[in-house]
């Protein structure tokens, strides 16, 4: 096992499979000579050379669609899109393009592509930049979505994502780049997708929850174990496709859930999954299931105010208590 | 020798430029501090060395033009007329700010000054600069909407869109590239297959000229002109201002992708020292009057920082407030 971040075990994963397979190449803005804005591209201008590291100009409908063309000839594009927020820009070519050509197309032909983007809120950035924008692609059927939540999984699953011949969007959270987890040294040990993990046992309640949620709910989960209730916190790291026998599975086993999501409310995945654990285990349910979200609200700048739009290890505490007792 | 300042403008006006670049200068370097500090979060991207660009363009345009810009626009919006406390108070985050604190650096806006926005998605401000010279024809006012944006902001669709439909509608826009060479580390030859912008409006058709971003008069004139053409013809123009950005991209960008010899030529070329020198020498100003301006900018300043710290916070209400008519 090493030790390192959530933004090195990215950078990692990027080097072994650029090594491992040369139709591998990154592009995107900034990613080359600056070397990333969040710096997961460190290394990889130097190491693999300008034609299979490639600044693009400020064109992300363009990044998107010139990796749809790339893959569909035959390379392995990894584009980077600064942020998650400028995927807005590119949804055309996701949406239209990526997810449909395969299908469209009857089968002929596949796009083995990944598109990374850093997201998430918690540092001032104001409501153009501080979006959790997972469930508009979850929503998108053709292709995957993965948010990992440690290092280990960042890296075993951006190197699945990249094996992958199906196109792949691949969340990265920006609180989470300096966390640092243990990671299995063997370069094959890849996170399989479509599975999620049990990063904690426990008995009394089912905490579902992903990237930077899952590290407050295993905070929380830690807390209330030494107040006598024991937390199950699932991890989804896939949100499409979504394992749902994990999600049911343990929900069987407690009769008590909570979920909790950093994207807004409304039609937010809570809300799926929420509706999945009724569909599935209503019979079983000792209470409600409560969900912990984002405000539906276009994100604040002050931090004074930002703090309470974003789900924090006391609305979550709240959420478990709730579930266990029936009351706040 | 020759009288580059002494009537292009009476003198105070040209005084005035003068005491523009300096506040606006001294506004972005206590931002900085004041970001090390931890008052200031988020991203902060500041505008030292680009002023004689926002103060030349700003005294071209009438009061009731539009202005818009991207994130980098404190010094437009203190520019045009809106008061440096309640930006700054707008950086603290505190209700006092232009936008109650939920806006901050990037999204400044005062519409009872006609500032329309500043705006973190690169290329954003484009349409809207299109779509509010189209209420102002259809309204008939006399206005005309100036849109400033970056080299690296060329390359957006909506760029391109924005000069199509500007040129096809005849609407009253002024495009204003602010050329500082660097979209956060790429160099604008490595982003634009034509590096030099102004003429990549051939394909619409739309007049543009090239200007020394660094020369405050030269901005003022060639933005006078440009906007009384925008305002006798309804159509669009577009200038290229060549400029410098002192400072990294953001507080968090060190700029090591600029080598030190660089950073000298455009330092040497800074707009404030040298138009100081100027006044100075065609007399019209004194250095002591000049020293008294600058006080005084530093004064406003000061007391914009207090005025930030002593302001209360937004309630934990305001996230509902303001969504929704
Ligand atoms: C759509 C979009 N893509 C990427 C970014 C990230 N980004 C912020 S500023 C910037 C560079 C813009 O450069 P330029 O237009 O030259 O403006 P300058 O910062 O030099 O003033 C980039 C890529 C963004 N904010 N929006
Ligand atoms: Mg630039």
């Amino acid at each position: 096992m090493f030790e390192m971040t959530y933004r090195d075990a990215l950078n990692l994963a990027l080097k072994e499979e650029m090594r491992r397979d040369p139709s591998v190449f990154v592009l995107g803005e900034d990613v080359a000579l600056y070397e990333g804005s969040f710096k997961v591209t460190r290394g990889l201008l130097a190491e693999f050379g300008e034609e299979r590291v490639k600044d693009t100009p400020i064109s992300e409908n363009t990044i998107i669609g010139v990796s749809v063309g790339a893959a569909m000839g035959g390379l392995r594009p990894v584009a980077e899109l600064m942020t998650v927020n400028f995927a807005l820009l590119a949804m055309d070519q996701i949406v239209n393009h990526m997810a449909k050509i395969r299908s469209m197309f009857g089968g002929q032909t596949f796009l083995p592509m990944t598109i990374r983007m850093p997201g998430g809120g918690g540092s001032q950035l104001g409501a153009q930049h501080s979006q959790s924008l997972e469930t508009y692609f979850m929503h998108c059927p053709g292709m995957y979505v993965l948010y990992p939540a440690t290092p280990a999984d960042a890296r075993g699953l951006l190197k699945s994502a990249i094996r992958d011949n199906n196109p792949v969007i691949f969340l990265e959270h920006e609180l989470l780049y300096n966390s640092k987890g243990e990671v299995p040294e063997d370069p094959e040990h890849i996170i399989p997708i479509g599975k999620a993990d049990v990063k904690r046992l426990g008995d009394h309640v089912t905490i579902v929850a992903y990237a930077r949620m899952t590290v407050l709910a295993l905070q929380v989960a830690e807390e209330l174990a030494g107040e006598g209730i024991s937390c199950e916190v699932v991890d989804l790291r896939s949100l499409a496709p979504l394992d749902e026998e994990t999600i049911l599975e343990s929900v069987r086993k407690t009769g008590r859930a909570v979920v909790v999501e950093e994207c807004w409310r409304t039609c937010g995945l809570g809300g799926e999954i929420t509706s999945r654990i009724y569909e599935h285990c209503f019979d079983l349910l000792k209470a409600p299931v409560e969900r912990v979200s984002g405000l539906d609200v276009p994100m604040p700048y002050s931090r004074k105010i930002e703090k309470v739009c974003i789900p924090q290890p006391g609305t979550i505490r709240q959420a478990v208590t709730k579930v266990m007792t029936g009351k706040y | 020798m020759e009288a580059r300042l002494r009537n292009v403008l009476p003198d105070q006006e040209l005084i005035r430029f003068y005491e523009q670049m300096f506040v606006s200068r001294e506004f972005e370097e206590r931002c900085a501090e004041q970001y090390t500090k931890g008052h200031i979060t988020g991203f902060l991207h500041l505008y030292s060395g680009q002023e004689a660009v926002a103060v030349g363009a700003t005294a071209g345009l009438h009061r009731d033009d539009y202005i818009l810009s991207a994130y980098r626009e404190h010094a437009q919006a203190i520019v045009r007329g809106v008061d440096p406390k309640r930006v700054m108070a707008e950086l603290f985050g505190k209700a006092t700010g232009v936008c109650k604190g939920k806006g901050g650096s990037m999204h400044l806006f005062d519409p009872k000054l006609n500032f329309m926005g500043g705006y973190a998605i690169v290329g954003g401000q484009f349409p809207i600069s299109v779509g509010l010279a189209f209420a102002a024809r259809y309204r008939g006012e006399d206005r005309i909407s100036a849109c400033f944006f970056g080299d690296g902001a060329v390359n957006q669709g909506t760029f391109h869109e924005s000069l199509n439909w500007a040129q096809l509608w005849q609407l009253p826009v002024l495009f204003i590239c602010e050329n500082n060479y660097y979209g956060i580390g790429t160099e604008v030859h490595r982003s634009s297959a034509l590096a030099s912008i102004h003429k990549r409006t051939c394909g619409y058709d739309i007049p543009s000229e090239k200007v020394d971003g660094m020369d405050v008069i030269a901005v003022y004139r060639a933005v006078k002109y440009a906007a009384e053409k925008v305002r006798e013809t309804g159509r669009p123009y577009f200038i290229e201002a060549t400029t410098y950005r002192f400072r990294g991209h953001s507080m968090a960008d060190p700029a090591k992708y600029r080598s030190a010899a660089e950073n000298e030529m455009w330092r040497a070329r800074d707009p404030l020292p040298n138009y100081a020198k100027g006044l100075i020498e065609e007399g019209i100003a004194t250095r002591e009057a000049l020293a008294d301006i600058e006080a005084r900018c530093r004064a406003i300043v000061d007391e914009a920082v207090t005025f930030a710290e002593e302001s209360p916070w937004p309630d934990d209400g305001a996230v509902w407030e303001d969504i929704y008519v």
